[in-house]
């Protein structure tokens, strides 16, 4: 019991501590020539990250034989999609003027804003869903609804590959982070795909 | 997992005068006529602003003229740490962090190709002659962002003149510095290095097309391209060369670097207009460095006076 307060401790400090770390750049005024900017890859590094630790709990799960790592994945997730919203909202706010007309524009003849729209659609059922009263409703359709968590990685991945002008170092290698999290749950394919009864324990596990 | 929360702003290297521009400051002032305590007089009320660069050389600025539409100057410390100079880095604060490497003096620029006096100038040399006038312009990166920026130095024309192009000269190929030594970040092929920029030669010889020695009334930092860069106010940052050491007059328009390196994206004009997209984002608005909101961007930068450069051509097809 222990250890898993200390587990449900590190990831709320994994959404709390880069936030305020922002926070308290914003007040000191340490953002740069460029602060828009700053705060938006800022936000968009944490999304990315977060989804990549996220991801990470299931084989972290199966290495270690804790139980922990699956039981905080509803917190990353949820911190994932906090910095997403943050993200996103900068862009409507600061980069749009909140103009649907240009959010409209945007979506139409820039892919790498397609990608991250799409990206933050697929993941709203996730975060509304999240819930245990959610989980019990939608019984083995939940599971569905999650794995949507994995497209969603992906688009994000590309939306910052898509966007890097020339040095596209960074983005390889969360490309890569996540290409390697996506490949571990391949051999255990047939598992994720069990019967009923087998798909039940794993649900329970969560 | 790489989770790292860095600083934005730690205390950079280039805060530290080089070795060798300190050592030749004597030599440097003399050498632009400056006498001392120059900074006095109309730079006295840029002193505060200037305050992150107050180790670098003041120059002896003789006219200055206004060219931003009497727009507010972005601050020194953005135009000095908010920097696209890959040789240096590729983030934003790595010039600023990286560029003290790079020495300055003794420099020398190669003017060569279609003209009749060709040759390898000491940069020293190449400005002697020349007056010093400071231009405020603005300017705007491709990638949406633009500042108000106080040049110093003298018309390209001035000094391109001073070889005596021939009727073959059509365009000018410009070269920055190759020194995997000085520029650590050239072991990576990001760009293919050397950087090469070009203009045609009614574009170079226009009397907006600048070469920049200084900034703010000071001897320009290495981050900002010292010690002798283009400055194009109505073209897209990147047409701004940097630390040139190679002017070349040639016939045929040049291979530039960013147009090699993704054709679709960067042209050989590349003159800033609102009403063509980059492929991948609008140019219609840009964001100020020190502004919130982004503002229109403007169909030359604001500089119709170049149109006639470009009558008859359609900017689309050669943007």
């Amino acid at each position: 019991m222990k250890r898993l307060l200390a587990w449900r401790a590190a990831a709320w400090a994994l959404g709390i501590v880069p936030l305020l770390t922002l926070v308290k750049w914003v007040v000191q005024g340490k953002l740069g020539a460029n602060p828009v900017e700053f705060v938006e890859h800022y936000l968009g590094d944490w999304t990315l990250r977060l989804l990549l630790i996220t991801l990470a709990m299931t084989p972290l799960r199966m290495l270690t034989r804790l139980t922990e790592p699956v039981r905080v994945r509803r917190i990353l997730g949820l911190w994932a999609f906090a910095f997403l919203c943050l993200h996103f909202s900068m862009y409507l706010i600061f980069d749009l003027g909140f103009s649907l007309s240009q959010l409209s524009e945007d979506l139409m003849k820039r892919t790498y804003i397609t990608l991250g729209f799409a990206a933050w659609l697929l993941l709203v059922p996730l975060a509304v869903t999240s819930t245990t009263g959610w989980q019990r409703r939608l019984k083995r359709r939940w599971i569905t609804v999650h794995r949507f968590i994995y497209p969603a990685a992906l688009l994000g991945s590309i939306h910052y590959l898509w966007l890097v002008k020339a040095d596209i170092r960074q983005p390889l290698i969360y490309l890569s982070i996540l290409l390697g999290l996506l490949a571990f749950r391949l051999p255990w394919s047939r598992w994720a795909h069990a019967p009923p009864g087998r798909a039940a324990t794993e649900v329970k596990t969560n | 997992m790489l989770i790292k929360i860095t600083d934005p702003f730690p205390v950079s290297s280039s805060e530290i005068t080089p070795e060798a521009l300190y050592a030749g400051r004597r030599r440097f002032l003399k050498q632009l006529g400056l006498a001392a305590g120059a900074s006095i007089g109309g730079l006295g009320s840029l002193a505060a602003v200037v305050d992150a660069g107050a180790q670098l050389p003041s120059l002896n600025v003789a006219r200055k003229s206004e060219m931003a539409g009497g727009e507010s100057l972005t601050p020194y410390e953005a135009i000095t740490h908010y920097n696209n100079y890959y040789e240096f880095g590729t983030e934003k604060d790595d010039p600023a962090r990286n560029a003290g490497r790079l020495r300055t003096r003794p420099w020398s620029v190669v003017v060569d190709g279609e003209c009749e006096a060709p040759g390898r100038i000491d940069l020293d040399d190449l400005i002697k002659p020349q007056v010093l006038e400071e231009r405020i312009y603005r300017h705007r990166c491709v990638e949406g962002w633009s500042m108000v920026a106080p040049w110093v130095g003298f018309p390209l024309a001035d000094v391109l003149k001073r070889f005596r192009p021939t009727s073959k000269a059509k365009y000018v190929a410009f070269y920055t510095l190759l020194d995997r030594l000085q520029m650590p970040d050239t072991a990576r092929d990001v760009l293919n290095w050397p950087y090469r920029e070009g203009l045609r030669i009614d574009e170079a010889m226009h009397p907006l097309a600048f070469l920049s020695v200084g900034l703010y009334g000071r001897v320009l930092p290495n981050q900002n391209g010292a010690p002798l860069r283009l400055t194009l106010p109505w073209k897209y940052g990147y047409k701004s060369i940097k630390s040139i050491v190679h002017m070349q007059f040639v016939e045929r328009q040049p291979l530039t670097s960013w147009n090699e390196s993704a054709p679709r994206e960067y042209g050989f004009y590349s003159n800033v207009n609102p009403a063509v997209d980059h492929p991948r984002w609008s140019q219609a608005q840009e964001r100020r460095l020190g502004e919130v909101f982004k503002r229109k961007t403007l169909m030359f930068n604001g500089y119709p006076e170049v149109a006639s450069l470009y009558t008859g051509m359609d900017l689309r097809t050669y943007y």
